[in-house]
């Protein structure tokens, strides 16, 4: 099939970015949406363009490194990762719109690449169990019932791709904390830094610009991995139980 | 051609003597300490940040080491070790099922077809079980059972259930324990990390392993930065034939650098082929994707019984269908080993037998598993797995079996190291998959993520302590002609490509270059089609640099920049594999060589004249390398022929 692209070109941080239409010729329907992002690229570069750039790394929808809005939904109309998109999701004749992740805290570094680095520092400031290298007990020493197990599982399972803030109205990375607080502080092994957690780490989102959340649910809608929306209300909770704890207040 | 000659040669020297199951204590304790308040004066550069690196950086620090890291993804948690699904092996025997560290020690050398080091493969037995302990105190969500405690599976080559898992998604787990480790430390202050920051190549002053010279992907920056020590951590080469399970940004550049300044590379030829990827479905392919080899515990594998039968898998009848695999190896069935199951597919589809498109494909069927244990257990075991299928392949798997080929998926060979886990430079270690050290000719199915925790957490730790114990390091003057010297050559080189503005772009010499790999030196090799590869890729090469086209400059994000310098490097590499692969006239493991099979097409080793590691040293350009030897010992597990029938 044939159809035309039409992506976000940003040359760099500081220079104004716009849309630019590309048609692409023999789309394959078995090609993932970024391999049909590749053959534009060399198609572009033969033709002394300069080829789109986007992040994407494993292709398997697990390493979190790429993400666009492709018809303005984060990741495109089937929820997963754009790298999983096929383009049997798409008609001949198609026009796709393409364009980065638009949040503040997200700077642009260039057509589709954003700047996530605002993640790792939330993880920084709490989103861990300090345990040091040869410190721990037998694996089997603690118990954690399967319930608790397999939802620490769930949350734990987010890739970090950053959609859940693009798709929210608000810019919140809500989604995104709450998942590595729900993880951690429902494990056993989590309880010593329980309040701390969640009160650092809510500071350090808020401190990157984050909106907050609105319980639009939009987040949840895009999200690849089917983070629950119930780990918002259960950070909420962790949050002002930390707030009330006296363990919480000495942080 | 490019040809050798024979060094002398070499022997791991640092391994104790002594019976087995004590040599690691030994090491650990002749091993010099540096005093606690010391390390901070200490820098230490990890470039990598997956399994190994992750877990190695992240330790270092919290014994006080300076660290600095790298990764070119934009996080930490990117790394490739995020892909692997199945799980990782640990000598519990929490199933009480037989298992022991003597019985994975045995399985692995066994499995690694005796290609690898008895010392080493003991110690990371040992080590297994310390590394189940420190990821489940970080939070990993482990499996559980009912009563709370953690749940195992099987894995190919091996009769135990010792594979700890969380879903199909281990890798991710464990990663993210690590990377949290790793962020704990950045956040106390004890690790420098660059992201988006790739390796170019190694700085050696007075024959010491001093820095490295980086660029930031972002701006093109290319800086210098100077340690005591260097580890790499930087993973596999399977990219090397374009298409691969490994991720599109996985590459050879800092070991193959780190082999051009001196470092031997071992065993380039043993590359591993994956039995369960989901076949490629057009030119257009970018990679491969891999379902996990846990699919094989409830999956069973088959073909058509008559040559070209192309009705639709629901419609041949069960009598006409043959379970390969469990007809040829009943005691392990679908369960042998992966070079034995991806070979006896390509088996399959050499004789017309393969299904789907081309013919390369076969049959991994769950309707038995499904009508065993319900659609509901399946989908809670594999439920992610079969949703990646059917996203990919628009089949639905809980209906119509799936198609499976395989593919490269990892790489045994890798960087020399001792038993310290340091090359041939001094100050140079490297660590996980960007080594050679555990595997042996064939890794078993979760021994790879074993491999990089055993490596980061806990053995590195103790010999880069020893290295920098017995070490003097003399301040390195910034403006040193060695530094120099190295600056200018990744300048001139990334100028170089930018320059050519040829006719041809990196991918397509990269696919070329795959193919030929896959078609010479991939499943099974021959000596007239490697000696082929060896005359193609030099004449590849020399095309690159006459015609690749880089758009761009080097002064700001370019990613065709990045792709054409790594591909540069698997240009030169590849050739050096094919070369591995030719000398090494015996088949062990993941390397087939068609004359060295006996009559029932199993691979033959040869004991008696191949019974060693095969270490190359790079002598300089147009130069032919030397090849040294080192023995391999086995007086704990007996050289037999592997047998799985």
């Amino acid at each position: 099939m044939k159809i035309t692209v039409r992506v976000w070109r940003q040359p760099s941080p500081d220079e104004a970015g716009r849309m630019v239409d590309y048609p692409v010729d023999d789309v394959a329907e078995d090609m993932s949406f970024l391999e049909m992002l590749d053959v534009l690229n060399e198609q572009l570069i033969l033709d002394d363009e300069d080829p789109i750039s986007f992040d994407h790394d494993c292709r398997e929808g697990i390493c979190g490194s790429c993400g666009m809005v492709i018809n303005g939904q984060a990741h495109g109309p089937v929820k997963t990762t754009v790298c999983q998109l096929h383009m049997r999701e798409f008609r001949d004749g198609d026009t796709i719109e393409v364009e980065p992740w638009r949040a503040g805290p997200f700077k642009i570094l260039k057509d589709l690449v954003v700047d996530r680095s605002s993640f790792d520092r939330i993880i920084q400031a709490g989103g861990y169990v300090s345990v040091n290298t040869g410190a721990a007990p037998d694996a089997a020493s603690v118990s954690v019932p399967k319930a608790d197990a397999d939802l620490a599982f769930e949350n734990a399972t987010c890739i970090s791709c950053g959609a859940c803030v693009a798709a929210c109205p608000n810019g919140a990375a809500m989604l995104f904390t709450s998942a590595k607080v729900t993880h951690l502080n429902l494990l056993p092994q989590g309880q010593p830094e329980r309040e701390n957690r969640v009160l650092r780490m809510v500071q350090a989102m808020d401190d990157e610009g984050f909106g907050g959340c609105t319980n639009v649910g939009q987040c949840t809608q895009v999200c690849p991995k089917g983070i629950p929306f119930d780990s918002i209300m259960n950070m909420n909770r962790e949050y002002l139980r930390a707030v009330k704890s006296s363990r919480g207040n000495q942080g | 051609m490019l040809d050798y000659r024979v060094g002398e040669p070499i022997a791991d020297t640092k391994a104790p003597e002594g019976p087995i199951g004590e040599r690691w204590s030994t090491r650990k304790f002749e091993a010099k300490l540096v005093n606690p308040s010391n390390r901070r004066k200490h820098k230490v550069i990890v470039v990598g940040t997956g399994l190994a690196g992750g877990s190695a950086g992240a330790t270092l620090a919290e014994q006080g080491y300076h660290v600095i890291q790298f990764c070119f993804q934009d996080s930490p948690r990117r790394a490739h070790s995020v892909a692997a699904q199945g799980g990782i092996n640990a000598a519990k025997n929490y199933r009480n099922d037989g298992d022991s560290v003597y019985r994975l020690f045995y399985d692995t050398v066994k499995g690694g077809d005796f290609r690898s080091r008895e010392s080493n493969v003991h110690r990371l037995a040992e080590v297994s079980v310390q590394i189940i302990d420190q990821c489940v105190a970080q939070g990993v969500p482990f499996a559980r059972e009912y009563g709370g405690l953690l749940d195992t599976r099987s894995f190919g080559g091996v009769q135990v259930q010792r594979t700890f898992y969380a879903r199909g998604q281990t890798g991710q787990q464990l990663l993210i324990g690590a990377y949290q480790a790793l962020e704990r430390q950045i956040d106390e202050g004890n690790i420098e990390l660059h992201t988006r920051t790739e390796m170019l190549d190694l700085i050696v002053i007075d024959g010491k392993a001093r820095g490295i010279v980086a660029r930031d992907l972002t701006t093109g920056k290319l800086t210098t930065y100077l340690a005591d020590a260097v580890v790499l951590a930087t993973g596999g080469y399977g990219n090397v034939f374009y298409l691969s399970t490994n991720a599109k940004g996985s590459n050879a550049s800092a070991i193959w650098r780190a082999h051009k300044r001196g470092a031997y590379m071992a065993n380039p030829c043993y590359t591993q082929i994956h039995p369960t990827c989901i076949p490629r479905s057009g030119d257009y392919q970018s990679k491969l994707t891999l379902m996990s080899e846990s699919l094989r515990n409830d999956g069973r594998i088959w073909t058509p019984k008559r040559e070209g039968d192309d009705r639709p898998a629901n419609e041949i009848p069960e009598e006409e269908r043959d379970y390969y695999l469990e007809r040829q190896y009943p005691s392990f069935g679908n369960l042998v080993p992966r070079d034995i199951a991806s070979r006896a597919a390509k088996t399959q589809c050499d004789i017309g037998k393969g299904v789907g498109p081309g013919g390369l494909g076969v049959y991994l069927d769950f309707a038995d598993a499904i009508a065993r244990m319900g659609q509901p257990a399946v989908e809670a075991k594999y439920g992610n797995l079969f949703d990646m299928y059917q996203r990919i392949t628009a089949e639905n798997p809980y209906k119509v079996p799936m198609r499976i080929y395989p593919a490269i998926h990892y790489t045994m060979g890798g960087l020399w190291v001792d038993y310290d886990l340091q090359t041939t430079i001094p100050g140079l270690f490297a660590i996980g998959e960007a080594n050679f050290s555990d595997h042996g000719a064939n890794r078993l199915g979760a021994s790879a993520l074993m491999q990089g925790l055993a490596d980061g957490y806990f053995i590195l730790p103790t010999t880069l302590n020893h290295y920098i114990a017995s070490n003097k390091f003399p301040d390195v003057d910034a403006a040193d002609p060695a530094v120099a010297e190295v600056e200018t050559g990744v300048q001139e080189r990334l100028e170089k490509l930018l320059s050519i503005n040829g006719t041809r772009t990196a991918d397509s010499f990269h696919r070329e270059l795959g193919t030929l790999m896959w078609d010479y030196a991939g499943m099974s090799r021959n000596d007239g089609g490697l000696r082929k590869a060896l005359d193609r890729i030099p004449e590849l090469r020399e095309e690159f640099w006459r015609s690749v086209k880089v758009p761009g400059t080097g002064f700001a994000l370019n990613q065709q920049l990045e792709k054409a310098n790594r591909v540069a490097d698997f240009l030169e590499f590849g050739e050096l594999l094919v070369l591995d692969a030719l000398v090494r006239e015996e088949s062990a493991g993941g390397h087939f060589r068609e004359e060295h099979q006996d009559s029932d097409g199993e691979a033959a080793r040869d004991d008696e004249n191949f019974a060693h590691v095969a270490a190359w040293e790079y002598c300089g350009p147009g130069e032919n390398p030397v090849l040294h030897k080192e023995a391999l010992e086995f007086d704990y597990v007996h050289l037999t022929q592997r047998s799985y029938a």
